[in-house]
């Protein structure tokens, strides 16, 4: 076991951790961030997508003692829900219907959080690029790129 | 000022932002695997990696000594509390269905197949041991594909004596709805047109986002399941059917589901084996799979091989079609197994007057992941076989591909039509929609494109693919599927509470997943009760909530689902017009029901709907005669079902010389029916079309000869990402052909998608390089496929010179300028 402290979501956190295990099942399994989800074991899919010091990270591909002393950020952090609040970025795949059954959809708007804090302003094919590590099965994307793209319009930023 | 006041005037039609997004978007979610519980034990499965083994031992002990491990189960441990996997749809009475433990205790038909299971206090330390179990097996010849299980050398279970599970036949002559096939074939071959054809339909995997998870509480007086399924009122009864338990003693919940597509409308061996070890154990327990074994666990979708006969006088009017279909069920007959294809056996005229059809599958077992629905499931593979077959009709005929359907369509003065299959379609204007898909297109100026780029030997073709889609969706009458021996009804339930604060609740039996069915039916209810839409909660999935339901596929819910809705409704505005019209003293007859108010006609008096509800819950004043209720339930049972259509149209670059695909353009003109929320509406149809798309061009599940699963990870099954898509034309028909046997006048749409893009595709594909001589191009058209299909006819021919320009004449190459 290994002693790590970090920051999640605001909130200063510390636990004795396998030196295996990942962060996405330190979110999960220790603090009951269950916002954020595992879709499969090769990240492929992006589901676990989170931020780690502002940057995003496939949770799944990071392990929990490498975020010792860092910050994470997950879509349960990502705006002040309890007061009510949406970032942008959830806003906009609210009002472009980016999502469907919802699973994929925290690892996507960390990713389009990230995407857009690098390119402010991107076009539809930057989008595409920018979110090919996130599989979603339902919207066909149509509906994300444009989430994504109406966020930047917006002035959307991390 | 009441929210009453705040209501718009219709809600019908309204492009309503979901109600389901708050959560769904602040990970305030509740997937199956977020479930804890007290003392709760973590499952994980020991798989076979054998597709074909009798089991000789299984050492435990290693793995009952490693740390935190409760216990280590296998098929011997179990009796019959363990229970089968059903078939609920046996095809034919002579149907040949392997028995389907859970967890066989002899002998494992495919490769992951699970032969113990592992409890621990954590799911890592319940992995770490699951690696420790000692199975000895003795490997068996395993039947792998379709046409070697046909040849019947290796047999996938020895004890049936075949691999041949059930023939099943619909012959129009014999059935009374059409002509002999074999005369008209006969015919065409003296005088006519006849096509051949043999189509795959490579075997798919579902591949929804969330991992298939449950959870089992057996504490309580209820034994609870949690599941991510898309059926928890069927997975009830078979728990109960086969498990011992009765049924009132089973609570299934369907919580958060992170999508289906047909691929969660089953009921799995890794249910019934934590449903097993939660009662042996008396623990809570939860099973969540790793994405390599839903890969190759989960049932699989298509897998036919599809051989055609089309047959056509000189000017490409179809006489008689006549399909056989072979289908790999794999190792198993699954919960509707060979029913899957057919459901397409209906489908394969399609939108057109033939006069004699002939349809026969046979299905197979292998030694391979079972199989079963599929988004679609059946009518995707019907309409790629007829859509291609009439891009081939076009190209012997010599005409356009829209006009050889345009020679064989039913034209919209001739609905109500009767098709050969026997099926009645109530409304369809096919010649509306095709109007329209070709004016959003651009179909005559991209047609033009083409012309001038094979002129000029463009590098880069272009191809112009058309499918004009219909399917009989809305599952189902229960008499039709009574008399095609399916073992349920396809009614669907709701009931409609109304609550004393004036607020309403609804419950239906249909599950969504993804489909925003909280939002479609507020906006049902706030519409036909004259409720405000945010004062409507919409309770469902769980079977002590919703106790009457048979779930969600087959683009059912709404058409289904939601006429028992507004039946339930209806109800209850009768009985609050028998309590208003006390309440006001005034007769019934004289009372106007509007925006959730009852007036009498020529006065100002009037009760709004909430204050009614208020009432019947006081109870204080009410008419001898009536309960102190508005509440209703309704059970809607279809008399049809419904039939969407479409034109869909698909613009393909192909690069000649690399075999690469583009898609340039998709449009599509869909018409079905009234539409409740446009916004939902195109989420389904996006998606759909992707999940086609990408059977035409990417996807295919592999087995090996031995049997193993290869593309068993997200690194092989090659599933479509952002960058290998494009934006989608979606309209719909302006002038929409309403469905006439449900009051809303809605179709289905959630499988539109994916039943008409598959053959647009590659019939764009196909077009493209049609003049080089190809016309087929087995799916997907990868760019290798692609190559060899364009240069199949090359023999030894030295490559032109001039078909590879690599840099220009006389310019420095890379290399000269790296110097």
């Amino acid at each position: 076991m290994t002693k790590i402290h970090l920051t999640v979501d605001g909130a200063a956190v510390s636990d004795d951790v396998e030196p295996r295990m990942l962060l996405v099942q330190y979110l999960r399994e220790k603090l009951g961030k269950t916002g954020t989800v595992i879709g499969c074991d090769t990240s492929n899919c992006g589901a676990c997508t989170v931020h780690l010091d502002g940057t995003s990270v496939k949770s799944c591909n990071v392990l929990a003692v490498q975020a010792d002393g860092r910050s994470v950020t997950t879509i349960e952090g990502l705006a002040d829900t309890v007061e009510g609040e949406l970032h942008p970025v959830q806003e906009a795949f609210r009002e472009c219907h980016g999502l469907q059954c919802g699973f994929c959809t925290p690892g996507m708007i960390m990713q389009a959080v990230d995407l857009l804090a690098e390119n402010p302003h991107p076009t539809e094919e930057e989008v595409r690029l920018g979110m090919e590590g996130n599989l979603c099965r339902c919207t066909g994307y149509h509906n994300i790129v444009k989430s994504v793209l109406h966020a930047a319009e917006g002035g959307a930023r991390a | 000022m009441t929210a009453t006041q705040d209501r718009p005037a219709q809600e019908i039609g309204r492009d309503r932002r979901r109600k389901e997004d708050q959560r769904l978007i602040t990970g305030r979610t509740r997937w199956t695997d977020n479930i804890t519980l007290p003392g709760m034990l973590h499952l994980a499965m020991v798989r076979s990696p054998f597709a074909h083994a009798t089991i000789t031992s299984i050492d435990v002990e290693e793995a009952k000594a490693s740390p935190n491990v409760v216990a280590v189960l296998s098929g011997k441990d179990f009796g019959d509390e363990l229970g089968v996997n059903i078939n609920a749809w046996p095809i034919t009475p002579e149907q040949k269905t392997p028995t389907h433990s859970p967890m066989p205790a002899d002998r494992v038909a495919f490769a992951g197949e699970i032969v113990a299971v592992v409890v621990a206090r954590s799911a890592a330390e319940a992995r770490d041991a699951a690696e420790l179990v000692d199975v000895e097996y003795d490997e068996q010849p395993a039947v792998v594909g379709i046409k070697k299980a046909l040849e019947d050398t290796v047999l996938a279970h020895p004890e049936l004596g075949t691999n041949k599970s059930a023939l099943w036949v619909f012959d129009s002559a014999e059935a009374g709805t059409g002509g002999d096939v074999e005369a008209a074939i006969a015919q065409a071959r003296a005088d006519g047109i006849v096509i051949e054809r043999e189509y795959r339909q490579q075997r798919l995997i579902p591949a929804f986002m969330e991992p298939r998870s449950v959870v089992v509480d057996p504490t309580g007086e209820q034994l609870t399941m949690w599941s991510a399924t898309q059926i928890p009122h069927i997975l009830r009864f078979a728990l109960a059917a086969t498990t011992g338990v009765p049924e009132s003693k089973i609570r299934v919940v369907a919580p958060d589901v992170g999508g289906g597509f047909g691929g969660k409308l089953q009921t799995t061996p890794e249910e019934w084996i934590t449903w097993a070890v939660a009662r042996r154990l008396s623990k809570p327990v939860k099973y969540t799979e790793t994405r390599s074994e839903s890969l190759m666990a989960a049932h699989h979708g298509r897998d036919q091989v599809q051989t055609l006969t089309l047959a056509a006088d000189r000017d490409g009017r179809v006489t008689g079609f006549k399909v056989h279909l072979d289908a790999d069920l794999g190792a198993y007959v699954s919960l509707v197994g060979g029913g899957v294809p057919v459901l397409g056996a209906f489908m394969f005229n399609a939108i057109y007057k033939f006069p004699a059809y002939r349809f026969e599958c046979q299905t197979v077992l292998t030694n391979s992941t079972w199989t079963d629905a599929y988004r679609g499931a059946g009518r995707p593979e019907a309409t790629y076989a007829i859509e291609r077959m009439m891009d081939e009709l076009a190209a012997e005929v010599g005409v356009d591909p829209l006009e050889i359907r345009e020679r064989n369509w039913i034209t919209h003065e001739e609905f109500p039509f009767t098709t050969v299959a026997g099926l009645e379609y109530d409304t369809g204007n096919y010649e509306a929609a095709t109007a329209r898909a070709k004016e959003v297109f651009g179909y005559d100026a991209l047609r033009a494109e083409q012309r001038e780029r094979r002129e000029r030997g463009d590098r880069v073709q272009l191809g112009i693919g058309v499918s004009t889609f219909t399917e009989m969706c809305g599952l189902a009458p229960s008499r039709v599927l009574g008399s095609l021996d399916y073992g349920a009804g396809g009614w669907e339930h709701a009931s409609v509470r109304m609550l004393a604060t004036g607020k309403v609740e609804i419950v239906t039996g249909a599950s969504a997943h993804g489909q925003g069915h909280e939002t479609a039916f507020s906006q049902i209810v706030a519409d036909r009760l004259g409720v405000p839409f945010e004062d409507v909660e919409v309770l469902h999935g769980d079977t002590q909530v919703a106790p009457r339901g048979l779930d969600t596929y087959g683009s059912r819910s709404l058409v289904v689902g939601g006429e028992a809705l507004v039946k339930a409704v209806d109800k209850v505005v009768e009985k609050a017009t028998r309590l208003a019209a006390h309440l006001l003293e005034a007769s019934e007859d004289d009372l106007d029901y509007a925006g959730g108010r009852f007036t009498v006609r020529g006065t100002d008096q009037g009760i709004a709907i909430q204050e009614l509800a208020t009432a019947a819950f006081a109870a204080h004043d009410y008419p001898e005669d009536m309960e102190p209720s508005l509440d209703a339930d309704a059970t809607y049972d279809p008399v049809n079902f419904n039939y969407p259509h479409g034109t869909h149209l698909c613009a393909m670059e192909v690069d000649t010389e690399t075999g690469k695909v583009s898609m340039r353009k998709y449009t599509c003109c869909d018409d079905i029916g009234t539409i409740i929320n446009p916004l939902i509406v195109a989420g389904q149809v996006h998606g759909g079309l992707v999940q086609g798309i990408a059977q035409a061009l990417w996807e295919e599940a592999v087995h090996d000869e031995s049997g193993t699963l290869v593309s068993g990870s997200f690194v092989d099954y090659l599933l479509p990402t952002s960058a290998d898509t494009i934006s989608f034309d979606v309209v719909h028909a302006d002038d929409p052909s309403v469905c006439t046997t449900n009051t809303l006048g809605t179709k289905g749409v959630g499988e539109a998608g994916t039943i008409a893009s598959t053959p647009a595709v590659v019939n764009a594909v196909v077009d493209a390089v049609r003049h080089l001589g190809v016309r087929d191009i087995q799916m997907p058209c990868t760019p290798e496929r692609v190559w060899r299909a364009i240069h199949a006819n090359d023999g030894d021919a030295p490559t032109p010179g001039g078909a590879m320009p690599h840099f220009d004449e006389g310019a420095l190459n890379q290399d000269g300028a790296a110097q």
